[in-house]
């Protein structure tokens, strides 16, 4: 049984950035666990992705939209209050979060559209948990003039409002799904329903590093301009490499587009930050996978789940509805046991805290996503030297959330 | 080869009698343990020629309404991987021909373990698995220990699966063939029948084995429509439906919930042999 057992962590790797292998492995995780008749469209969708990778117009058409549409590259950003306070790191800003939509997402739908365009497809569906990526495959959808349906758990399109309206907008057709509890995973379920219903003319834009390969490798490289750019602009301000990267974790999209140009430099230190919840000890009252969660199959990928004892899926629970995803993306799974990236948690608690002190020292609020990872940056930053340069990246901005924030600070709208 | 499984000796007697197969499908532990047992061991009397018991998963993504609330009300139940294949030790001590297929999703038999679940589901006198997310092209991990322990592993074919990839379905099949009949989830859409019939004809063409067509089959006269040509039908959330209807407002099991599947089966089973 080639993939039964992890080796992953055993052998010293030449290099962390040659995964998948061509089956769609990284070590034990990943792989294509899907249904028969989704099967012969992933096996096209990953031959057109491959000949698309390899097609230099396509890269061109790509660059293009990065710079006029989403308005790349993102800032690297030195947050020098935040950085006095903690009295430690030299702490930047990777500020996705002001790319057009509002957070990095659209860097993967930029990559998929044209994707699914190549290869004739006529119909865009999508899940969303936040919104966030639902309101950029819904505006991608109305830049190229093609119909899209968004499924979204009924839970979230109550608490993110602002998202459903702006998708509505747009042009999306929206979902709202009510089966389990109407979060991310349920949304992700109908979706594989309708893809499974539609093969012929639909194509499913899924939104983080994680489902069937070749989805997790794509979605990282569509996601891999966060890394280089800050490669690049480090290079440019500091003349040297960053010490520290530090990202939030749901699916784990921005944080592998963020870290994988930098898995093979081994004296950059990287964290990996996944929604505590209400603690870790708290069952079924967090959504770290990884910290808090064991191998499964679970969305065409094996990763770390939350699951009982029985393989039955937990729903999970996090502040944040861009987090509290079950499941995680495989590759983080595999740089988790290879030990080459940290992963920690953050509790609702904390991320809320972190968001209010960024927002008042900075003048930026950041989503509650990326509140997480500079809640962690809080803890740490104190603790290295003030020579120690420290990326976060600031993924999505905080519009989205003031009414969740506002319940919780007890503040009237 | 080794001995022949139940499921091959059941095929080659419904060919004697030139007989159309009724597989059927419920739910383990749907609405509860007990009436579960009772709908499942009252099945082969109804008419059911081999039984395939789901193996209940709280994320079934291949599966339509009806067979997705059974899940859950197994769940919501208590059922577990362990109660489901004592439901089947418990079956097969009374019945030690009828063919039981364990149906379901990979997740709870990886957590479960491999090779624990092999050997437990052997040894409940379990006969042959379909695993909906598992592929051929990860056959490594399940599939192939199955079939060295005796259990036959039972491939799901589809409009989908061209004639460059239909050898590779059909590889390490053993049973039978499972022809999804419809692109879409289980309970959906009712199938074309002339496009099934094209469909099974070609299948039919690869290999020696019966080929059973399911998904969207719930009326005895599509079934025998359907089965026309092919080596049987399944009907899955048609009789899942029956559970639901019969179902007291609680949603704990009515006093007819039994009945009221087996009724159904029995008429299934009636229209399949006129």
């Amino acid at each position: 049984m080639a993939t039964a057992t992890d080796k992953s962590g055993e052998a010293k790797l030449n290099s962390y950035m040659t995964g998948p292998d061509d089956k769609g492995f990284f070590g034990l995780f990943g792989g294509r666990f899907v249904a028969e008749t989704l099967m012969p469209l992933i096996l096209e969708l990953e031959r057109a992705y491959s000949a698309a990778k390899a097609d230099p117009t396509f890269q061109a058409e790509i660059d293009h939209l990065n710079v006029h549409y989403a308005g790349r590259p993102s800032p690297l950003y030195y947050a020098d209050r935040m950085t006095k306070e903690l009295g430690g790191a030299k702490i930047y800003f990777k500020r996705d979060e002001l790319n057009h939509t509002g957070s990095h997402k659209i860097n993967n739908c930029l990559g998929q559209i044209l994707l699914a365009r190549r290869m004739g497809k006529t119909r865009i569906i999508a899940e969303t948990g936040a919104g966030q990526h639902g309101v950029a495959v819904a505006t991608v959808c109305a830049k190229y003039g093609m119909p899209c349906e968004i499924y979204m758990g009924a839970t979230d399109v109550e608490r993110q409002s602002p998202n459903v309206a702006r998708m509505k907008l747009l042009g999306a057709k929206l979902n709202p799904v009510t089966s389990g509890a109407g979060t991310l995973k349920d949304a992700m379920n109908e979706a594989l329903r309708d893809w499974v219903t539609n093969v012929h003319d639909t194509y499913y834009l899924i939104g983080t590093a994680a489902g069937p390969h070749p989805y997790p490798a794509m979605v990282r490289d569509f996601q891999s301009i966060i890394g280089k750019e800050t490669r690049e602009q480090m290079l440019a301000v500091e003349g040297r490499l960053p010490d520290t990267l530090v990202a939030c974790i749901g699916g784990g999209s921005n944080a592998i587009g963020l870290f994988h140009p930098f898995l093979d430099d081994k004296e950059v230190a990287i964290y990996g930050v996944e929604a505590g919840g209400h603690g870790l000890d708290v069952e079924n009252g967090h959504a770290a996978s990884m910290t808090g969660g064991t191998p499964g199959v679970l969305h065409g990928n094996r990763t770390y789940l939350l699951q009982d004892g029985d393989g039955q899926i937990l729903e999970g629970h996090s502040i944040s509805a861009g987090l509290d995803y079950p499941g995680v993306g495989p590759e983080h799974a595999w740089l988790k046991n290879n030990g080459r990236v940290t992963y920690v948690a953050i509790t609702d608690q904390e991320a809320l805290s972190a968001l209010q002190t960024c927002t008042r020292l900075e003048g930026i609020i950041p989503a509650l996503e990326p509140s997480h990872a500079l809640a962690h940056v809080i803890k740490l930053a104190p603790t290295l030297g003030k020579d120690n340069l420290l990326v976060m990246n600031l993924c999505g901005r905080g519009d989205k959330d003031l009414f969740t924030v506002a319940k919780h600070l007890g503040m009237k709208i | 080869m080794t001995a022949t499984s139940r499921i091959e000796a059941r095929f080659a007697q419904l060919k004697k009698q030139n007989r159309k197969a009724l597989v059927t499908f419920i739910s383990a532990g749907d609405p509860d343990l007990e009436t579960s047992a009772a709908i499942l061991a009252g099945l082969p009397q109804a008419g059911a020629d081999i039984i395939e018991v789901g193996m209940p998963f709280s994320d079934p993504m291949a599966d339509g309404p009806a067979i997705q609330a059974a899940s859950l009300r197994a769940l919501q139940g208590g059922q577990t991987m362990v109660k489901t294949l004592a439901m089947v030790r418990e079956f097969r001590a009374g019945d030690s021909e009828t063919p039981i297929v364990l149906m379901g999703y990979y997740n709870p038999i990886y957590v479960y373990g491999h090779e624990r679940f092999i050997v437990d589901a052997k040894a409940a006198g379990v006969d042959g698995l379909i695993v909906v997310d598992v592929p051929p092209e990860a056959d490594d991990e399940l599939c192939i220990p199955a079939v060295a322990a005796g259990l036959n592993f039972i491939r799901l074919a589809t409009p989908t699966t061209d004639a460059n990839r239909l050898p590779t379905v059909l590889k390490n099949t053993s049973g039978f063939v499972y022809y999804v009949s419809i692109t879409g989830i289980t309970g959906a859409a009712a199938p074309v029948v002339n496009d099934v019939h094209q469909q099974v004809t070609r299948i039919k063409g690869q290999t020696e084995l019966p080929v059973v067509v399911g998904f969207g089959v719930k009326t005895g006269a599509q079934a025998r429509a359907i089965a026309e040509g092919a080596d049987g039908v399944v009907v899955g959330s048609a009789l899942v439906g029956e559970i639901e209807k019969s179902l007291k407002q609680d949603g704990k099991a009515g006093p007819d919930t039994v009945s009221r599947v087996l009724a159904t089966v029995k008429e299934l089973a009636t229209a399949l042999k006129s």
